[in-house]
């Protein structure tokens, strides 16, 4: 079975028409978000947040962060992955992906993520 | 405005910032109030209201076991990092309406080691932003940055300048917590926290308390003492399309406007002065990025001055704007309720030219102070003498 597409659900205040992720409740439409766009900002996260409420793996390995614009819609904070921390540039064109917060749990718990968009966005 | 409705600061007390093991929050913050009192020469049963702030460290008004049962009106305030800039505006307001002619600021707190931890649920966000890792307020300080250096063209040396320079100051200031000078080298070649920001580049959660004595002028003039006069107080809340802590996502182009630019035109509006004509500024300074951010979202240079600015050091005791003459956040560390207190602490000691080896040079006669934080709040005040 491949994977059905990834989307990402914003919600569209229905007066104002303003996306916001995630979806906040009553009042907005539910929209799919596009699934590519270009990295606003980013920052690499270098110790390990304390918990609660973080629930990643005791064992902390540093891991980028993402404010990604998808075109015509919002700025989403996401997890950057597949990408060498030297290597990440504002501006880079992103596509949607997920990631695993523990990445050796059994039924891991899935996180939004982008990486370096591929030529033809497959 | 009449000399019963201008506002004064008369005394000024503050509990050195850091880690005082074994003494609370609220005794640090009841150390300044008498401080304060001593500076100014009254007595606690002279003070008529009080506004008293903290994060973390309990109930302000449960001061009144420590200082004295005089029925003295005190109402607590709670507003994130905005908590002794709103003590203080409500304090001036109590004067400025004529009700009382003199009363209290005062804010401490006593946090934890280690970074704040803040909880989804208490912004309104799901579980799962949590659970990932994202209730880390470095992040978003280093994510604003970031962008602001792309778009303006700023270094990451610019930014341990700032650090360096906090250092600096902070060794001239005994309330500070960190005294010692770093090396630029040092800062910028140590542990990288949240890139692009080493971990001298971050001010740390800590203790502290200060007192702030207000009186009207008429009041003041009274007692004898030459008044330092509070000529704005402000504080604002975040405006649409504005970039915060705990942001899951932003609007498209947003992120330009935000609370300090609204408080800042507010206070400058109200004090009939401009940017140009304040000698010396506390500018919150959460981590050496924001120093730099806010030194344009507060009308003193335009997105992108600050590289020049900084490499020619007129953000220096010595230079044409002094920024942070204690050392700021950096230096001093932040204890929530009573750091925008110390801003004004500090500016008090500037205009009386009391700041000993960090005593900004020509007498400064205006002193400008900003705060700001979670979840888009900032507050500014302008004094002068």
């Amino acid at each position: 079975m491949p994977d059905a597409p990834l989307h990402l659900m914003g919600g569209r205040h229905r007066q104002s028409g303003r996306i916001t992720f995630p979806h906040p409740g009553d009042g907005f439409d539910t929209v799919a978000l596009p699934s590519r766009g270009t990295l606003w900002s980013y920052t690499v996260q270098r110790f390990r947040p304390k918990s609660p409420p973080y629930a990643g793996p005791e064992i902390f390995e540093p891991w980028a962060l993402a404010y990604v614009e998808l075109p015509g819609a919002v700025i989403v904070e996401a997890r950057l992955v597949e990408v060498e921390f030297d290597a990440i540039r504002i501006g880079m064109a992103l596509e949607l992906t997920k990631v695993a917060l523990d990445p050796a749990a059994s039924a891991p718990v899935w996180l939004p993520a982008f990486r370096p968009a591929t030529e033809d966005g497959q | 405005m009449s000399a019963a409705t201008n506002v004064c600061i008369i005394g000024i007390g503050i509990h050195p910032f850091g880690r005082t093991d074994g003494v609370s929050g609220l005794d640090q913050g009841a150390y300044a109030v008498r401080a304060a009192l001593a500076d100014a020469g009254v007595g606690w049963g002279d003070v008529q209201f009080a506004y008293g702030g903290s994060d973390a460290a309990g109930n302000p008004d449960t001061m009144v076991d420590r200082l004295g049962l005089t029925g003295v009106q005190f109402i607590n305030v709670k507003n994130g990092c905005a908590t002794g800039g709103s003590a203080l505006f409500s304090a001036q307001m109590a004067i400025r309406s004529g009700e009382f002619e003199l009363g209290l600021a005062v804010g401490f707190d006593k946090h934890p080691r280690g970074a704040f931890n803040a909880m989804p649920a208490e912004y309104n966000l799901p579980e799962w932003y949590g659970a990932a890792g994202y209730m880390v307020t470095t992040q978003f300080f280093a994510a604003k940055i970031m962008r602001y250096m792309h778009l303006h063209g700023i270094s990451r040396r610019t930014l341990g300048l700032v650090a360096q320079k906090a250092f600096a100051n902070g060794v001239h200031a005994p309330h500070a917590w960190r005294r010692e000078e770093v090396a630029l080298d040092t800062i910028l070649d140590a542990p990288m926290v949240s890139d692009p920001f080493t971990k001298y580049m971050f001010c740390s959660p800590g203790e502290g308390g200060v007192a702030l004595l207000l009186a009207s002028e008429r009041k003041a003039r009274e007692l004898g003492i030459r008044p330092i006069h509070l000529a704005a107080a402000t504080m604002r809340t975040r405006p649409a399309h504005s970039f915060e802590v705990f942001a899951p996502s932003i609007d498209i182009g947003g992120g330009v406007n935000t609370a300090t630019r609204l408080a800042s035109a507010a206070a400058f509006e109200k004090a009939g002065i401009g940017p140009d004509e304040i000698d010396v500024a506390q500018l919150q300074d959460t981590e050496a990025g924001a120093e730099i951010m806010h030194m344009a979202e507060n009308g003193f240079c335009a997105d992108g001055d600050q590289e020049q600015w900084i490499a020619q050091g007129r953000t220096r005791i010595d230079g044409a704007l002094p920024v942070n003459t204690d050392g700021g956040c950096l230096a001093c560390g932040e204890p929530i309720g009573a750091s925008g207190l110390r801003q004004v602490y500090e500016n008090v000691v500037q205009l009386r030219g009391a700041g000993g080896g960090r005593q900004v040079p020509g007498t400064p006669r205006t002193a400008y102070s900003h705060v700001y934080g979670a979840p888009g709040v900032s507050a500014v005040t302008i004094l002068h003498t």
